[in-house]
């Protein structure tokens, strides 16, 4: 069981220790794909083996269940698109002049130590290695978001820094003092931080305590997830990062500080009931769909609206988690894995518009399907996705929160956050169409695609389709996931 | 120890921690500062140094050792390197608070740290915890330097104070987190005032500069 959990760890490290040797060459960035694809694959491995229970491993420090197993394939699916297009993506860079060997060296072994830390995230047993593996996250990315080197992206990276690191660290003020309850509750120092220890003394951890230790770590893990108040980082860091990184952190990395937060919500609502955390996450979601909607609508940067559609979604499944049944938390899951491919195709395809018109103003790009009808398919599926449309697996999402949301009695919110999500879809819509369609101007400038980014793509595409069409043994695993969570009927 | 010399020294250590953070407040020297974040991490190392020496356990005082060496020593020489040479690279440009309103702010943020705190005290009146409402009135006043200055490094010294404010929160109620999830932490934040040290110098390249009003490109 040890060695299984260590993979998903291990691959990519073992990857950035080649890159770093290497430098950036194909050799060790096609092994950062297949590091990429171990994690996928152990993350399948594993899944037949959590349906009966959560599996513990190296020394009670990491957790496989259906949450961990979810969030695995998440990252391992959109790590691989992700990192698979790097490959032409930077080669692209370094022949157009656009960055220079030593930032393409640098790029090749953060990458896949993101990928190291994000996979721990999701595996951490104990919640104290999980926040050190949320934050190792933004320290890994730093020069990741700040690639280019520009104005733009230095100011991107500062904020992303500082306004992260100050978040993550309420988050381990409120680790702290649920230690402290929890010893309080008469766990032993050396586990006291165990999820399985936390959910056993649950309901003997102070509850005055505790509101204020989950008060904090709702705002710390919320600003990583997006959420508001310290969500401002988010669509600088997403605009300004080369496109397979703005694709893992819309994609996947948002989704991972939201995980942490469902872990914490297991516990703390055994602790204090379900009402704390379902007002907190109905609050900042709602206020977090108000505030991607609103500026989604005054959008003129396409890089921009997709990181405000990020947001817009992640608001939508806090509302969703706040739901909490089983019906909520397994829509939640399915709407953050089909988020995260489509996310990946939108940022592939814009990255390559960018590339083109060396521009991300939506008024440059016209007639992109015309164009060039990959870039112009891949960019039309991932928003076709992100609107919600029929077959698409978000489409199916949205409809069983809605009912979970009226099955919980939270009709007033569904209203709500279903106006926000209308305004949303509109500018989405209006904007998506403006880029899409109409004639080709003669001037317009040509849409390279590198043998890899079409590859991702084609991938991509594909993946959507299929998560459409059925989910196969994935849905199982997410009502797995929410019952292990603790998801009432 | 004796009891009496415990409580003092660690009431001691408590004060002088927050004392640190109230003359950062005042202080607009950049250098000065960060010899003040020096102090302010022997403040915070000599926590679990007492509490290891009164309760004989070698593992803390391994724990105070290794945050006396990164936080008093270690992390103040990365920022310091990272403090201009130029004149006005050396002071906080002007304020978007003045001092005599920031102090007031502080005490402010000290009389609400001792309200937030309470039912961490009622679960457990120690009196290591009893000196909690210090450490968190570190956590406050770290927010607000970090949002009224406008100097990068002033943000760094921020961070790390809010930082030590946690750290003490945690030597204060639970003696320390396990020592995995420390190392974990300490290797972090480490990491994390390097990469701002090395983003300061990257902005004074890139704009000449270090005023965070440059910042002001990205919007909408």
């Amino acid at each position: 069981m040890s060695i299984l959990l260590l993979v998903p760890i291990l691959a990519p490290l073992l990857a950035a220790a080649l890159a770093a040797a290497l430098g950036w060459r194909r050799l060790s960035a096609s092994v950062t794909v297949l590091a990429a694809l171990l994690v996928l694959t152990s993350g399948a491995v594993l899944g037949l083996r959590v349906q009966s229970g959560a599996r513990l491993g190296v020394g009670n420090l990491l957790r496989a269940d259906a949450l961990s197993v979810t969030m695995l394939i998440i990252i391992g699916t959109v790590g691989t698109m992700a990192t698979w297009a790097s490959i032409g993506y930077i080669d692209a860079e370094l022949t157009g002049g656009h960055t220079d060997r030593r930032g393409a060296n640098l790029y090749g072994v953060l990458v896949p130590i993101f990928l190291a830390a994000m996979a721990l995230a999701v595996l951490a047993n104990n919640v104290g290695v999980m926040w050190v593996a949320i934050e190792a996250t933004t320290v890994a990315t730093a020069f990741l978001v700040g690639h280019h080197r520009s104005r733009a992206a230095l100011e991107a990276t500062w904020k992303y820094v500082v306004i992260c690191s100050v978040g993550i660290g309420l988050a381990f003020l409120g680790t702290v003092l649920l230690y402290f309850a929890s010893l309080h509750a008469g766990a032993s120092s050396g586990n006291a931080l165990n999820i399985d220890v936390l959910l056993a003394h649950a309901s003997r951890l102070d509850p005055a305590v505790t509101r204020l230790g989950a008060g904090l770590l709702l705002l710390g893990y919320g600003t990583k997830a997006g959420l508001v108040p310290f969500h401002t980082w988010l669509a600088d860091a997403h605009s300004q990062s080369p496109a397979p990184v703005s694709a893992l952190m819309s994609g996947v990395l948002l989704s991972v500080a939201f995980a942490a937060l469902l872990r914490i919500k297991s516990v703390v609502d055994l602790a204090l009931g379900t009402g704390f955390l379902r007002t907190g996450l109905l609050i900042v979601g709602l206020l977090t769909l108000a505030t991607a909607a609103s500026l989604l609508v005054v959008q003129t940067d396409f890089k921009r609206m997709l990181a405000y559609s990020s947001m817009e979604n992640m608001g939508f499944v806090a509302v969703a988690a706040a739901a909490g049944t089983n019906l909520a938390i397994a829509a939640l899951l399915l709407h953050v894995l089909a988020h995260g491919i489509a996310k990946t195709l939108v940022f592939l395809s814009a990255g390559q518009l960018q590339a083109a018109h060396d521009s991300t103003e939506i008024s440059d790009v016209t007639g992109v399907l015309a164009r060039s009808p990959l870039i112009g398919i891949a960019f039309a599926v991932g928003l076709a996705v992100l609107l919600g449309l029929p077959p698409f697996a978000m489409f199916a999402s949205e409809l069983s929160i809605s009912r979970a949301l009226s099955g919980a009695h939270l009709q007033w919110a569904l209203g709500a956050a279903l106006l926000l999500v209308v305004v949303a879809f509109a500018a989405l819509a209006r904007n998506g169409a403006r880029m899409l369609l109409g004639p080709p101007e003669a001037s317009s400038p040509v849409i390279a695609v590198p043998g890899s980014v079409a590859a991702a793509l084609v991938t991509g595409v594909i993946l959507s389709v299929a998560v459409g069409l059925t989910l196969g043994p994935l849905g199982q695993l997410f009502h797995t996931a929410a019952t292990q969570l603790g998801g009432s009927q | 120890m004796t009891q009496a010399t415990y409580n003092g020294v660690l009431n001691l250590a408590a004060g002088a921690f927050l004392l640190a953070a109230v003359l950062i407040v005042w202080r607009h020297e950049l250098r000065a500062t960060v010899r003040l974040l020096a102090w302010q991490g022997l403040a915070l190392a000599a926590i679990p140094l007492t509490e290891g020496v009164y309760h004989h356990d070698a593992a803390l005082i391994t724990v105070g050792a290794v945050v006396l060496l990164l936080r008093s020593v270690a992390l103040p020489l990365l920022l310091t390197r990272a403090v201009g040479t130029e004149d006005h690279e050396r002071r906080e440009s002007t304020p978007l608070v003045n001092t005599t309103t920031s102090l007031i702010i502080t005490a402010g943020l000290t009389v609400l740290a001792y309200a937030v705190t309470r039912p961490i005290i009622a679960l457990d009146p120690s009196p290591a915890t009893r000196a909690v409402p210090a450490a968190f009135a570190v956590i406050l006043i770290a927010v607000f330097v970090m949002v009224s200055r406008r100097r990068a490094l002033s943000q760094a010294v921020g961070f790390m104070m809010l930082d030590n404010g946690i750290a003490a929160t945690a030597f204060l109620i639970t003696a320390g987190v396990p020592l995995i999830v420390e190392l974990g932490a300490s290797l972090d934040v480490l990491f994390a005032v390097l990469v701002l040290g090395l983003l300061t110098g990257h902005m004074r390249r890139t704009f000449g500069d270090t005023d965070l009003a440059q910042l002001n490109e990205l919007r909408g």
